[in-house]
């Protein structure tokens, strides 16, 4: 066995990993932060004489009751998880459905129509938000929470279609082989054997479509107007920024709160979404 | 309990014809083994009877029923898979219950039949664990279970026995003989392994390129191969070819090549008279070679001994004749050295001669 020396698991692990965790979690201390901090501090000069930026002693939940009571952050709140949820259920649907069909059923053009599904996720919504925008119009759905349910899918499915193709492609098709002699249907086995196993694949595929939704903005900006309309991303950032003036405490409350609700997500189903991820064949 | 009927079975993939004009009778109860090659069409032959692969063409019967456009589901067979697919989400009871389950049996039913199963196979202290805590031996048991459970008409067997170790596989295979003596259902077994053929089929189907080379007894297979393939697979060590050429002088009949010159048996005179002048494949099996004696004449000729591989309980010994290698197997109370030279006789009636150009037995 080889001893390292203790100065080389400093240099080539502890350091490196230092850097990268608070590199990674200083922006959400920086949001707690402000988020906490009573106006007077943060509107002080940079250069007073008793300026604290990392820390605060007079810690104030203002800024939250601001946002619950002056703008419709709540409702924004229900607005965001009602579209993510209802999305990512209707994305879940068909890419389950889509990933078994790929990764299991011979058919002519499989491989093709996979690669396809694939390239759809690459168009950048950029591009796509102009063409969405006439459909919206069209069927008279702007301004309604159906506009996005409607249009999420369209990077959620080939998503979660190509996420789960892969993971389907992981458990041994014997399994279901032998479901279909032991006397399963087809769909039988499937819903009775293959979605149980890939509960990970499922999970993890899931989790991404919640936060992709939840995070969703450029959509989200261009097809609700209303205020009480908007998601979180977009009512943050259009209704407390007004003019050139930023409410940096209600900005970082509500951005706070805004994602509390993707890091429980996270951090309920971690296991489950690295086996997910990496894929696992359980003999 | 029912016979299974292969009628010109065939197979095509896109480029490749699987399985050619397959022709078998599978016999009430028996047990019949598909070995040869990877890739020979032997696990696709057994596919199409569990319904997991189109026929392309033909037609399977099993009891009185054409199963052709059947569903799995609906053949009454039950398989057992080379890697068990075992479903890793439910404990065994719970696999072995699921074919019950899903043909609605009532529960007392399913609990008496996997209790039953369990007992017979030794796994009733397994029945709460999830496959993931078994040993290879016990996943293999449950796999059995799980077929044996449901009564089926017909077990198909791929290759169940080969991620196994060595002398477990043996075990399992004397056990799965019981279990087939116990149970008296038709089974169809595939393996690529010729000693698990010969040991448990009650008939063995040697298949090649998706052909049926030959159907047979194991130890008729063994004794009369209809080909040199056949030959060849069936045997380990395989059995040892020479090139010969036939010639007559003297009133008899002989086969002859560098370093070697064998006397026709009278029996098969008539057949290879015809052969005169030509080359014909002359086999004899590791163990038909003995030590040679003054009567052997006609049958003798002289080796150099390469290797030696003492067993225990026998010697195989690499040889060297002319230009010709082959293989002995000797008493263990043989004592040989390498670059020895060894005088060895062939077994008249054991001697297989096959024609070179279709490798047929003559």
């Amino acid at each position: 066995m080889v001893i390292e020396r203790r100065w080389k698991r400093w240099v080539y692990f502890y350091i490196p990993l230092s850097i990268f965790v608070i590199g990674t979690l200083f922006p959400f201390y920086w949001m707690l932060i402000t988020a906490i901090r009573p106006d007077a501090e943060l509107y002080r000069s940079w250069r007073a004489v008793n300026n604290a930026p990392f820390w605060t002693l007079h810690p104030t939940l203002d800024h939250f009751q601001d946002l619950m009571a002056k703008t419709t952050f709540p409702r924004w709140l229900w607005n965001t998880f009602f579209i993510a949820v209802i999305s990512t259920g209707i994305s879940l649907f068909c890419g389950l459905l889509a990933g078994y069909a790929l990764a299991r059923l011979r058919f002519p053009m499989a491989g093709a129509l996979g690669t396809s599904i694939f390239v759809t996720y690459l168009v950048p919504p950029t591009l796509l938000f102009i063409p969405l925008a006439d459909i919206i119009r069209d069927f008279h759905l702007g301004n309604t929470p159906w506009a996005l349910i409607l249009t999420y899918p369209t990077f959620l499915i080939p998503f979660c279609t190509w996420l789960l193709m892969g993971y389907f492609k992981t458990i041994p098709k014997e399994l279901e082989e032998c479901a279909r002699i032991d006397g399963a249907t087809r769909f039988g086995a499937m819903i009775r054997i293959i979605f149980p196993i890939a509960v990970p694949g499922i999970l993890s595929a899931g989790i991404f479509a919640f936060t992709l939704s939840w995070n969703e903005f450029i959509y989200a900006l261009i097809f609700l107007s209303s205020p009480e309309r908007k998601t979180v991303p977009v009512g943050v950032v259009s209704e407390l920024i007004r003019g050139d003036i930023y409410f940096w405490g209600q900005l970082m409350a509500g951005a706070l709160l805004g994602s509390v609700p993707v890091a429980l997500v996270y951090s309920f189903f971690v296991e489950y979404y690295v086996t997910g991820l990496t894929g696992s064949v359980k003999g | 309990m029912a016979q299974v009927l292969l009628k010109e079975l065939n197979k095509k993939y896109d480029e490749v014809h699987a399985v050619k004009d397959v022709n078998l009778h599978i016999r009430d109860k028996e047990f019949m083994v598909f070995v040869g090659p990877s890739g020979c069409g032997k696990t696709t032959t057994l596919r199409m009877v569990a319904g997991l692969e189109e026929i392309t063409a033909g037609e399977i019967t099993i009891g009185d029923r054409v199963v052709n456009d059947l569903p799995p589901k609906d053949r009454d067979i039950a398989m057992v898979f080379q890697n068990y697919a075992l479903y890793p989400h439910m404990t065994v009871y719970d696999n072995m219950a699921f074919g019950l389950k899903m043909r609605k049996f009532p529960k007392a039913e399913i609990q008496k039949r996997v209790g039953d199963a369990a007992e017979i196979l030794g796994i009733g202290e397994l029945l709460k664990r999830k496959p993931r805590q078994l040993s290879g031996g016990q996943r293999q048991r449950v796999a059995v279970g799980r077929a044996i459970v449901r009564h089926p008409q017909v077990f198909l067997f791929d290759e169940p026995l080969s991620n196994l170790d060595a002398k477990l596989r043996v075990q399992m295979r004397a056990e799965l003989k019981r279990l087939h003596d116990r149970l008296e259902t038709t089974a169809i077994y595939v393996t690529h392994d010729q000693v698990e053929a010969m040991t448990l089929g009650d008939r063995v189907v040697v298949m090649k390129d998706g052909l049926v080379q030959q159907v047979g007894e194991p130890l008729d297979l063994y004794a009369k191969p209809i080909n040199r393939f056949v030959a060849s697979f069936i045997g380990s060590p395989s059995m040892n070819f020479a090139d010969v050429v036939i010639n007559e002088a003297n009133g008899a009949v002989w086969a002859e090549s560098s370093g070697l010159r064998i006397k026709v048996p009278p029996a098969r005179v008539e057949r290879l008279r015809a052969y005169k002048g030509q080359h014909v494949t002359l086999g004899i099996r590791p163990e038909d070679l003995r030590l040679a004696a003054g009567a052997d004449g006609d049958y003798a000729f002289d080796t150099v001994v390469d290797v030696v591989e003492p067993l225990g309980s026998e010697i195989l010994l690499d040889l060297k004749a002319g230009s010709m290698a082959l293989v002995a197997r000797v008493d263990p109370t043989v004592r040989v050295k390498t670059h020895d030279t060894l005088r060895l006789a062939m077994l008249p009636e054991r001697l297989h001669f096959f024609d070179a150009g279709t490798e047929q037995a003559i």
